[in-house]
């Protein structure tokens, strides 16, 4: 369900902004716009809608307008025209007093530089919008403990905030955030003025406290590789103020909308994203004890592939069973051996993975692996495999046409064109 | 008849000072009465315990705020300024500076604060300062005396014009200078003004505005002795009587005591300024 919809949204700044509004229909440009009538385009025409709990990243280049854009969400900026519904109501034409609720309540925001205050200490920041709302001190200290604690602060509660890392001054912007247990999150660059190791580590946290918390994040970047880690879905802004395309990670890279995103995501390192669900899929599988060494034969015969998956009643990956030696298996039965039972020719040395593990971390193991690596959830159960070739094809596709080896042959023969994947 | 009689400038100020005085006179005669409580109160208060335990008092002041050094300066100033004779002086000299800042940081701060938050009342402001602080200090004894007659009110309200005008700029300045996303943050939480203004701005700019405090008092300091001329009494007197008696000797006892209590304020306002600063 949506928590957030934005439609038709404009954001212009300068002298009599609305009449800018016409001329960014008529298709002008942002800088024929400006040298017009001195206005600056920000938002053009911006419509979606943000799902409940899900993390929705905004993601465009410096000046594309995605401060603006979020400060729209609480109205620190007013929008020049469109509507902004928080579950149904308009944040654009609500009154003072139902901002005010709104942004204590519902929306709490973190900033790119902290935006801390350097007279408090870090409970005192953290106790802040508590503060601001009313709440009685004593509910209020413990409201804010409890929000250091989530991000891991304690006993840093008496320290001057200017004494801290900026990584830990981010998590006090973070649990002052946190406290009020808003629904909504905005971060505006929240992690871009910090170290990158500092970073992925805040932004891992991120990702830890929102599989339990379950908030409606907005979280804005001009990082790509951040926005793909964190993002559900991806909303890229152009330079012109204009969404340019929405879609969860995988769809902005396997199906950029334009150009403009085209050139964008052409440099990410696509097995960073790509995961094993998604180059991956669903293959047949037999049950042990229930089927026998027929089954396998016949499972692997119709679908041509020289290796099966076995799993038990409930699906939980037991291990896997190459061609070859259920076919001696089944040589050795017809002599008279005995009905022999297939656990004797599992393999259990099979890698298994989960669906969300990226491309990048299966390489190792394809490389050392004969079989395909099985897909399993967290309590074991068989969901499918990625073959080895699909690994491979992943991280060639992203490689860089102009960097790739080249045989010797090629270099020293007559043939001067590269032999074509 | 000539231009200058024609539009006649210092006649036509003439004009306007004689109608105020005329036709306002209930009003500067309450302004006078507040200042004159107020005066009376101050004064009262520094003179009513005996020397040596205001100046132990102040040294405790010094030593909490700045230090051991500038509480042993401190003790010995006053007392060199006791040993003097011209402790009562002294006392009625800060009774003056005191009742002046008081009434400069309740005009100056408030205004300071107005003109951070519309660039319109700052652009009107503002050349009035620069206006005020490029008169003579003698130019306000004037207007003070013509409204005000002689006296010690004359001297508080001389005092506190000339004062007022690093009140307001170093407010105006230091919440002008509050980063934006502290101002942001503050109402992203949902605070109305008030609490942006109490609860953020004003702790922040705290250090600067606490210069500017500093600097009220330094420049209240240096006019209340000018105002000396005007019958304000205390050292200014002092001073004024050392120089039209060609009393050397007590010209320069004034002097030096003028200069104790100039240091004395100064480093105590100072290390203030320094708590607030340091506090960030
Ligand atoms: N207060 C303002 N007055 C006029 N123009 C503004 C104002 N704020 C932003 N702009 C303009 O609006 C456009 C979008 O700015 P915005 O700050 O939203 O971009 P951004 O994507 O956040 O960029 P950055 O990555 O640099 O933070 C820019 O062209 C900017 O110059
Ligand atoms: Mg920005």
């Amino acid at each position: 369900m949506a928590i957030i919809e934005v439609n038709d949204l404009y954001k212009i700044f300068g002298p009599n902004p609305k009449r800018a509004i016409p001329l960014t229909k008529q298709g002008m440009t942002k800088a024929e716009i400006l040298k017009r009538t001195g206005c600056t385009v920000a938002i053009n025409d911006a419509t979606f809608s943000i799902e409940k709990q899900e993390t929705f990243v905004v993601m465009g280049l410096s000046g594309s307008g995605k401060s603006t854009f979020i400060r729209c969400l609480n109205r620190l900026i007013p929008p020049t025209q469109g509507d902004i519904l928080v579950d149904g109501e308009n944040v654009a034409t609500m009154d003072a007093e139902r901002l005010r609720e709104l942004r204590r309540y519902k929306m709490s925001m973190v900033f790119q530089h902290f935006g801390l205050l350097p007279h408090r200490n870090v409970l005192g920041n953290v106790e802040f919008g508590l503060e601001i709302s009313g709440m009685e001190k004593s509910q209020r200290r413990e409201k804010a403990q409890r929000a250091i604690e989530l991000v891991g602060l304690d006993g840093y509660e008496e320290s001057r905030t200017s004494e801290l890392s900026g990584g830990m001054q981010q998590r006090v912007g973070l649990a002052r955030a946190l406290a009020n247990d808003p629904e909504i999150l905005l971060m505006d660059e929240a992690f871009s003025a910090l170290d990158p190791l500092i970073r992925t580590q805040l932004q891992d946290e991120l990702l830890e406290l929102q599989a339990k918390m379950h908030k409606t994040v907005v979280f804005i970047t001009h990082d790509l590789d951040e926005a793909l880690k964190l993002g559900d879905r991806i909303a890229i802004l152009g330079p012109d103020g204009r969404v340019r395309q929405i879609g969860t990670p995988e769809e902005i890279l396997s199906r950029p909308a334009d150009e403009y995103v085209k050139a964008f995501v052409q440099n990410v390192d696509r097995t960073k994203v790509i995961t094993a669900g998604s180059a991956g899929g669903h293959v047949p599988s037999i049950i042990y004890p229930r089927d026998g060494v027929e089954a396998a034969i016949r499972v692997m015969e119709r679908n041509n592939y020289s290796t099966v998956f076995v799993t038990d009643a409930s699906r939980v990956l037991k291990g896997l069973i190459t061609i070859d030696d259920a076919v001696s298996l089944r040589k050795a039965e017809r002599q008279g051996a005995g009905k022999e039972n297939i656990a004797t020719i599992l393999h259990d040395n099979v890698y298994t993975t989960l669906a969300t593990t990226s491309i990048s971390d299966l390489l190792t193991a394809a490389i050392k692996t004969n079989y395909p690596i099985a897909i399993v959830d967290e309590e074991g159960v068989f969901h499918g495999a990625v073959s080895r070739a699909a690994i491979i094809a992943e991280v060639s596709k992203s490689s860089d046409n102009s960097a790739v080896p080249v045989q010797l042959r090629e270099i020293n023969g007559s043939d001067h064109s590269r032999e074509d994947e | 008849m000539n231009f200058r009689e024609i539009v006649n400038i210092g006649g036509a100020f003439e004009s306007v000072i004689d109608w105020l005085v005329d036709n306002m006179s209930w009003f500067f005669k309450g302004i006078s009465t507040a200042i004159s409580a107020l005066l009376d109160g101050t004064t009262a208060a520094l003179n009513f315990p005996p020397w040596f335990v205001m100046a132990i008092a102040l040294t405790a002041l010094a030593w909490w705020v700045a230090g051991r050094g500038v509480a042993i300066f401190t003790a010995l100033g006053f007392f060199i300024i006791w040993y003097m004779g011209l402790w009562t002086l002294t006392m009625s000299t800060l009774g003056l500076v005191i009742a002046s800042v008081i009434i400069a940081l309740l005009i100056g701060i408030p205004v300071g604060i107005w003109a951070s938050k519309k660039n319109v009342v700052w652009n009107v402001v503002r050349p009035v300062l620069d206006f005020m602080q490029t008169l003579p200090a003698f130019v306000y004894l004037i207007p003070a005396v013509l409204f005000f007659r002689l006296g010690p009110v004359p001297g508080v309200v001389a005092t506190l014009i000339f004062s007022l005008p690093p009140a307001v700029r170093l407010t105006n300045l230091g919440i002008r200078q509050v980063p934006k996303e502290i101002k942001e943050a503050a109402r992203s939480f949902g605070s109305t003004s008030r609490q942006i203004l109490f609860k953020a701005e004003l702790p922040v700019a705290l250090a600067t505005i606490m210069a500017g405090v500093n600097q009220t008092i330094m420049l209240a300091l240096s006019m209340v002795v000018i105002a000396g001329m005007i019958g304000a009494g205390g050292l200014g007197n002092e001073v004024l009587r050392g120089i039209t008696q060609l009393r050397i000797d007590l010209g320069f006892e004034g002097g030096i005591a003028i200069v104790i209590l100039a240091i004395f304020l100064d480093r105590v306002t100072q290390a203030l300024g320094n708590i607030a600063q340091k506090k960030r």
